[in-house]
């Protein structure tokens, strides 16, 4: 196997593993403070792509159509929030899992009233879309590199809020206890909503890089939203270093597995079993980890401290 | 004449004689039972819903074990009814696809997915496990599309229903209609014995307080793993009848939607008990089948009626019964509820009114002429506004209630 292909799929993987982390970001800290288990968080990640074709076709332009998705998708978060599942927070995780079921049920249906149920495209940014040499003979585009750097960005960025600022402070201490810093005087229920707004922000984000790249469909926020549980069930719940550690393990893995698995196999099974086996494997190899991770340490990698 | 109504008579005679549970299954199953014969004037399609909403009842029934006894909310509950669908489907794709193998195949690759799952995820609790179910579920979706000697993403077709005891007798509707209603009684009473055996007992301890049971000696993991193997055995019973109604069988059996249906039955009928899970599927499917004939997009009416159910309809449909048999909910509390109701928002409106009509008159007299004018005229609007028909609507309800208060309390007196 030429080594290039590797790299190449490496990085693919990687690009892959900053958006989850995007995504589960977001999911991690509301469920941390908040105790609440969103799946509505998967329809944001779509109504970003959604917004951000919407706005393009408004303006002709990317950026702008970065610009203006992004709030859009703040603000769409807080009026979920303040409407619906604000009366959520103190129910039975059952309950929430239901409502928030609904939730995605009726915004999916609400995408295809609004934007039809063909998948929509939108153009790669002119800025971007070349793209650069990585080793003798080898390209990579640039869009991808972009959307790896603002990933990282936010990584980095959010280490700092969480442990380096007064509202980061009250991040971590409402994952904690969010009982006792309430008593202690902190306004708990505009915590919650800034911190509901902000992941969804982040899940607007990671739906608005991918809305040049890939199809922009109803239910594709559906299988990032799975993918980004695991991930949080790998890196501990609550925990933004679990978040984005198995997050790049994750997308690293599952591209590495669908594009080599088969061809690995086939060196040890003949062809056609391999030919079946492969696919399949690589299907599951993410949820075998998170078996194999959880067999050994039952509350993830990197549990969030406090926490009973 | 007289025969029938001595007949009803004694129908009569033995509803009463019957205790609340031994009702409510013998008005659950009765109509059932009698469907066939519904559908001989009303329409063929009619028993293809029953079946339906009967095989989807056991899974229902099954997941309904898992969260309303023994705590554990699966939220890949629908895995089981592909597997079980799959296995019976491959073993009839390759010729062997009579009962004495299929059905037994069906039940035993749940139990043993199940156990294999099920090792890892009780390990864990409450978000964790519903996370865990979700992505083994997904797992399990994934496996069934990259089947492609199986058909992979189109499904599999079945060659023909399963074969019982060498003829084509399940091919016959009715006595396949009566084959799943047989199967669903016959869950019903095994989990019914389960929730009362010492094992159900068990269970319900751990659900209720994990620690006390601890401490008086029993381990939480086996007693779980085993309800999490047992409740996909039974499962696998469905995906079994399932795949044998459509004579297919497809990923879209696995997908998680289809476990958030399932959860959304056993709520809707109510967690705690074993009718309700029934009547939740039965419910879903008309609702389903009377919203999908209305619009094309009736999941935009469900979702937010899942709001509306997890935020108001405490208990579900069994609650309601419930709480109507327990006396809480009568004609009267409602009516009390409702007066109640309106009183406060007619008290919320004349706060309002009379804090415009200030701000209007005093406080911002001195500063802005011009909003003071503005504030008068939102007040006076306001005051036409609600007058016209909020204030009509409180106050045809208010004097409504207190003429009948005012007749109560004079009946009273006498």
């Amino acid at each position: 196997m030429p080594t290039s292909l590797i790299l190449v799929q490496l990085f693919n993987g990687l690009q892959f593993g900053v958006l989850l982390f995007l995504v589960a970001a977001g999911l991690t800290l509301v469920f941390g403070v908040m105790d609440f288990i969103n799946l509505a968080h998967g329809v944001q990640y779509m109504l970003g792509a959604y917004l951000a074709v919407a706005f393009y076709r408004l303006t002709g332009s990317f950026f702008a159509a970065a610009a203006l998705a992004l709030p859009a998708s703040l603000l769409f978060g807080l009026v979920l929030e303040v409407v619906v599942l604000r009366r959520l927070y103190a129910r039975d995780h059952l309950e929430q899992v239901l409502a928030t079921f609904g939730v995605i049920l009726f915004l999916n249906q609400g995408v295809k009233i609004v934007w039809g149920a063909a998948p929509l495209n939108m153009g790669l940014p002119e800025l971007l879309s070349g793209s650069v040499p990585l080793i003798e003979g080898l390209r990579y585009p640039v869009y991808r590199f972009a959307i790896i750097g603002v990933g990282l960005a936010v990584a980095g960025g959010l280490y700092v809020f969480v442990n380096h600022t007064r509202l980061g402070m009250l991040v971590r201490a409402g994952a904690s206890n969010a009982a006792m810093i309430s008593a202690l005087g902190v306004d708990i229920k505009r915590l919650f909503t800034i911190v509901f707004g902000f992941g969804a922000m982040l899940a607007g984000l990671a739906g608005i890089m991918v809305a040049p790249i890939l199809s922009v469909e109803p239910g594709m926020g559906d299988q990032v939203l799975i993918l980004a549980f695991v991930v949080i069930v790998i890196g501990g719940i609550g925990s933004i270093r679990g978040a984005f550690v198995a997050a790049l393990l994750v997308g690293v893995i599952d591209t590495l597995g669908r594009s080599f698995l088969t061809d690995a196999l086939r060196l040890v099974l003949p062809p056609s079993p391999a030919r079946v086996i492969g696919p399949a494997l690589a299907s599951m190899a993410i949820y075998l980890l998170m078996a194999a991770i959880l067999a050994l340490r039952p509350a993830g990698l990197f549990p969030a401290k406090g926490r009973a | 004449m007289l025969a029938s109504v001595r007949i009803a008579g004694l129908a009569a005679a033995q509803w009463q004689a019957l205790a609340f549970e031994e009702r409510l299954a013998t008005g659950l199953f009765l109509p059932l039972a009698l469907l066939p014969v519904a559908a001989q004037v009303l329409g063929g399609y009619l028993l293809v819903i029953g079946e339906r909403a009967m095989i989807l009842g056991i899974a229902a029934l099954s997941l309904q074990f898992l969260i309303g006894v023994a705590g554990l909310i699966s939220f890949g509950h629908a895995a089981f009814l592909g597997i079980g669908a799959y296995a019976a489907g491959i073993l009839a794709s390759h010729g062997y696809g009579t009962l004495a193998l299929a059905l037994p195949a069906a039940i035993l690759s749940c139990a043993l997915f199940a156990l294999l799952t099920g090792s890892i995820a009780v390990r864990t609790r409450g978000v964790y496990f519903i996370m865990i179910t979700l992505a083994f579920g997904q797992m399990a979706f994934f496996v069934a599309t990259s089947l492609a000697p199986y058909g992979g993403d189109d499904g599999l077709t079945w060659p023909s229903r399963t074969l019982a005891f060498g003829t084509r007798v399940l091919k016959t509707e009715t006595v396949f209609y009566y084959v799943a209603l047989a199967s669903l009684g016959g869950v019903y009473v095994l989990m019914g014995r389960l929730v009362g055996s010492r094992f159900g007992r068990v269970l319900r301890g751990l659900t209720d307080n994990e620690r006390r049971m601890e401490a008086i000696g029993f381990a939480p993991y086996p007693y779980r793993l085993a309800a999490y193997v047992m409740a996909g055995a039974t499962c696998g019973l469905a995906g079994f009848l399932l795949g044998n109604e459509v004579e297919f069988v497809s990923p879209a059996y696995m997908h998680w939607q289809r476990s958030g249906e399932l959860i959304l039955m056993v709520l809707l009928g109510g967690s705690g008990t074993r009718y309700g899970p029934i009547v939740g599927a039965i419910v879903y499917l008309l609702l389903e089948e009377s919203l999908a004939r209305f619009t094309e997009h009736w999941k935009v009416i469900l979702g937010p009626l899942l709001v509306v159910l997890v935020l108001f309809g405490r208990g579900g449909i069994a609650g309601i019964v419930e709480r109507w048999r327990l006396g809480e909910l009568s004609l009267v509390t409602l009516w009390a509820a409702s007066t109640t109701a309106a009183r406060t928002q007619r008290e919320r409106v004349m706060r309002g009114l009379r804090r415009a009509e200030a701000m209007g008159a005093g406080v911002l007299d001195r500063t802005i002429p011009r909003a003071k004018a503005s504030a008068a005229a939102f007040a006076a609007r306001w005051r036409q506004c609600t007058m016209s028909v909020g204030e009509a609507v409180v106050s045809l309800v208010l004097s409504v209630e207190r003429s009948i208060s005012t007749a109560i309390a004079r009946w009273r007196r006498r």
